[in-house]
């Protein structure tokens, strides 16, 4: 193709162990037993319930409303019955637990009215609201929302399909773009009609011919300004951000979307999700995810999301010297704390290892500074200085040599002849620097509302003062009006003792109007006990307000 | 717990100290051929006295002897620093050398890594402030039976004149501050071969050879060897340019001392040496002036090991300052 290709620094060479799976065509993953859909989707985003256990469901039914800016629906997988709502543990290496719908599927796989989304007819905001209704987040892995990604920017020109699939033993997205090439691209227009950009660039790893070839015959068909285009396979090429690089030479800064400089980039497993949802109606409620590494059957499947691991596994034949399950790839994948967790719509493959295939990393060494992890970032950052710093808990230095800008690759700890796990020091920096903004923040809050109601409480007290002083003056001058009546007051009298008189006076009548009380009969002894009590409560609650009061001037 | 990535190269400390190791070999087959075989003898004494001193440093620090031992990054350090000592230093200077390089300038700092600065440099610049003329008697190539040179460096009497010579450039200087013009001096005296020391050219080619290698198998960068090199080119060149009759040719400066060992195997030490890109071409510049400074004005044979003490000590500095520019960091405002 005419397309001028540019580089990015670094990167590695692996053993792709692509084709292991790469010849097998994608097979209908049998239904489980039960599903278990978690309502949060990704790290930041979650889903409000709207089924109740023993509820009946379709396949494709909303079981989550999205909730907030990056929310999206969650759909029932499959028909059948709401049997649980409780928190389950997710794929994630935390082995947390999150909020899930267990359905137990009914075997008919029995789909909701599905309707086309008529794009003509439909405003941009209308198409956006039909992408999270139908619960399209990015499929490469991160799970962003789609409907966010295409709101940001304005005036894009160009659209990617990321299709390299850069990581070791998947090869989930080989198999789409091989089988399903013209639904993909058909997304893809969909994608760019909804951006209004004029160029679209499919980037495949150069490792992936045949994905390559059944791609470029579904380009033609759509035509328009399409280029697909061939990437030399250089992990992590298919990095959203260095994917852009490779293709249009423009580099996005960390923090930025690629919509403030231009360019969009999607899944093409999301651009078939897309095409699914918009010309069949289909909400996405499963995915293509590759089984591999040390088993008998390497393969990849169309997995229902919600899918326990150790349902899907038996597919696939795990070996039995294996010794744990990565879900994602060698490169930044996890070990699964537990093989009940649910696939969810960024798993795209789990691998079963053995020491064979992942020997243990030998035992870490001092850093000699030799800077191979510095020619291997793609970031282009230092990682040896950043785990110095991270290593000295010097976390100032370590963001000011842009410890986030680090993506996580892995490259340094791949190529590090010191076997330092290199990005675990910058994970652990990065908490620790989140955690301690998020103390700063909680600190400042609390510090905050100290300070105002130090502020508030001296302005009560201020306004009950005024308050008291009218009340005293109107008084005064009402007593002043009857100055001249019934019971004059004795000449040269302050008008305080007036009142107090007059006080005093009211008093006495409202005593003798009302009924005695059990405290009026007390003995001398208890009168001095409740006397005692009421000094002390009264010390004490003066105490703290005198306190509170000297701050409480600088609130103003 | 274990976290990605889960798949690693090839790679360790050890690899990468072997291929120095081996890389060195042409150059100590050119030294032996030419100097005869009292170099190996000192090798052995020197790589035996480094690993029993990383042994004893690890009893101390109570640490197992694996993988440090086993790192040879001492045997590297021990050849470097006899290779730039004379060949026939008695065994007792070339122990105590490696002893200040292993257990002062490595171990004190806390082993492997952590040193700022280069130990066989360390060693070589003790060494010669110490013990300064035992320092500058290099011999003649071919001068010495090995049995005689055995002899010396088991502390043999050392008839000074008879058995060693001053170095090229100890010549040179000497030569020149005694009114002879730098062209007289080099033809008449047998210290000189066809580009500089004699003898010497070719140990240059066979650590240039060594240099190569390294740079083929991507253990050392361009950067270091080639902009010393230039640098020194340069600054002599110049020199030598404007007034022929006093400074020596840049080739002469190339081929003689130990700027072929120090522009491929010491200056490219990647613990005490810059790392940044722009960094490795300033620190190889600022070693190629000072070196060219002393052999040009100090009373020192050869100013490499000063050349690369001082730079060692800008490194913080260097670094610091030639940050390379990060991805979608280009252009400033973004």
């Amino acid at each position: 193709m005419s397309a001028r290709l540019f580089q990015f620094h670094g990167g590695i060479k692996a053993n792709g162990h692509k084709r292991e799976s790469s010849e097998s065509p994608i097979q209908q993953a049998p239904l489980p037993r039960r599903l278990v859909v978690p309502l949060r989707q990704s790290t930041r985003a979650t889903a409000r319930c709207i089924v109740e256990p023993g509820e009946k469901v379709l396949k494709g039914q909303r079981i989550g409303e999205p909730e907030g800016f990056l929310g999206t629906a969650v759909h029932a997988p499959t028909s059948g019955t709401v049997v649980e709502f409780g928190r389950h543990v997710m794929a994630h290496p935390s082995g947390l637990e999150t909020r899930c719908v267990v359905i137990e599927p009914d075997g008919a796989d029995r789909w909701i009215e599905r309707k086309p989304f008529d794009l003509r007819h439909a405003t941009r905001a209308d198409a956006l609201g039909w992408l999270r209704d139908c619960g399209i987040v990015g499929l490469g892995g991160a799970t962003f929302p789609s409907h966010v990604k295409l709101g940001t920017g304005s005036g894009v020109d160009t659209l990617i399909l990321n299709g390299a699939e850069c990581e070791p033993w998947i090869t989930c997205d080989d198999r789409l773009m091989r089988e399903r090439a013209a639904d993909i691209l058909a997304g893809a227009g969909i994608l760019r009609e909804l951006i209004g950009a004029r160029r679209l660039m499919v980037g495949i790893e150069d490792n992936k011919p045949e994905a390559i070839e059944a791609m470029r015959p579904a380009a033609g068909a759509l035509g328009g300004n399409i280029e697909v285009i061939a990437i030399p396979a250089i992990y992590p090429a298919g990095g959203e951000k260095q994917l852009i690089r490779v293709l249009t030479g423009i580099e996005i800064p960390y923090g930025k979307l690629g919509g403030d400089f231009g360019v969009q980039c999607f899944n093409v497993g999301t651009a078939h999700a897309v095409y699914r949802a918009f010309d069949h109606g289909e909400p996405l409620v499963s995915r293509v995810l590759t089984l591999t590494g040390n088993v008998e059957r390497p393969g990849n499947w169309e997995v229902l999301i919600g899918t326990p691991v150790d349902e899907l596994l038996p597919l696939a034949g795990p070996k039995p010297d294996t010794d744990r399950y990565v879900m994602g790839g060698p490169m930044m994948g996890f070990a699964l704390p537990r093989l009940d967790v649910p696939v969810v719509k960024g798993s795209n493959c789990v691998i079963s290892a053995s020491p064979a295939l992942f020997p243990p990393a030998p035992p870490e060494q001092n850093c000699i500074r030799c800077g191979e992890c510095a020619r291997a970032c793609p970031a282009e950052l230092q990682p040896f200085e950043l785990y110095w710093f991270s290593r000295a808990k010097n976390f100032g230095k370590a963001q000011e040599y842009h410890l986030f800008d680090c993506i996580e690759c892995g490259c340094c700890a791949y190529v590090c002849p010191s076997h330092i796990p290199l990005v675990d020091y910058y994970r652990f920096a990065k908490s620790e620097i989140w955690a301690r903004e998020r103390e700063k923040t909680a600190a400042d809050l609390a510090r905050e509302r100290f300070e105002f109601r130090n502020y508030r409480q001296e302005r009560e007290k201020e306004e009950k003062a005024a308050k008291l002083a009218a009340k005293a003056a109107a008084t005064r001058a009402k007593l002043d009006a009857e100055g001249a009546g019934a019971e004059p007051a004795p000449a040269g009298e302050d008008p305080k003792k007036a009142l107090i008189a007059a006080a005093l006076a009211r008093a006495k009548a409202q005593q003798a109007a009302t009924a005695p009380k059990n405290t009026d009969n007390l003995s001398p002894a208890t009168q001095a006990e409740i006397d005692a009590i009421e000094a002390r409560r009264q010390a004490t609650q003066q105490a703290p307000a005198g306190a509170d009061a000297t701050p409480g001037t600088d609130a103003r | 717990m274990i976290h990605s990535p889960y798949i690693r190269r090839n790679a360790s400390v050890q690899r990468v100290m072997f291929l120095v190791l081996l890389a060195l070999v042409p150059g100590i087959a050119a030294y032996a051929w030419q100097f005869g075989a009292a170099i190996l003898v000192q090798l052995a004494l020197a790589t035996i006295t480094a690993l029993a001193a990383e042994a004893l440093v690890m009893r101390l620090r109570k640490r197992p002897l694996q993988p440090t031992l086993g790192d040879l990054s001492a045997v590297v350090t021990a050849w470097l620093v006899v290779l730039s000592f004379p060949p026939l230093a008695p065994w007792w200077l070339t122990v105590f050398a490696v002893l200040v390089a292993i257990l002062v300038a490595k171990h004190l700092y806390g082993g492997l890594g952590q040193n700022p600065f280069n130990p066989a440099m360390i060693a070589f610049c003790t060494m010669i402030v110490a013990y300064p003329s035992l320092m500058s008697q290099w011999p003649m190539p071919g001068a010495d039976g090995f049995a005689a040179q055995l002899a010396l460096i088991l502390g043999g009497a050392r008839e000074l004149d008879g058995v060693t010579g001053a170095t090229a450039l100890d010549a040179l200087r000497s030569g020149m501050r005694a009114g002879g013009a730098a062209d007289a001096v080099l033809q008449q005296g047998t210290e000189f071969g066809v580009a500089g020391g004699r003898g010497w050219e070719w140990i240059a080619l066979g650590y240039l050879a060594g240099g190569l290698f390294l740079l083929a198998t991507r253990v050392i960068t361009w950067h270091m060897p080639v902009l010393f090199i230039a640098a020194l080119l340069a600054i002599s060149g110049v020199f030598w340019i404007a007034d022929p009759a006093t400074h020596a040719s840049p080739l002469f400066h190339l081929a003689s001392g130990g700027s072929m060992l120090a522009a491929f195997f010491i200056l490219t030490d990647p613990v005490s040496g810059a790392t940044t890109p722009r960094g490795k071409l300033l620190f190889a510049i600022g070693v190629a002036l000072i070196a060219w400074l002393i052999r040009s004005f100090g009373a020192y044979p050869d100013g490499i090991a000063f050349g690369v003490l001082l730079m060692n000590m800008c490194v913080p500095l260097i670094d610091m300052k030639t940050q390379p520019t990060v991805f979608g960091h280009r252009g400033g405002s973004r």
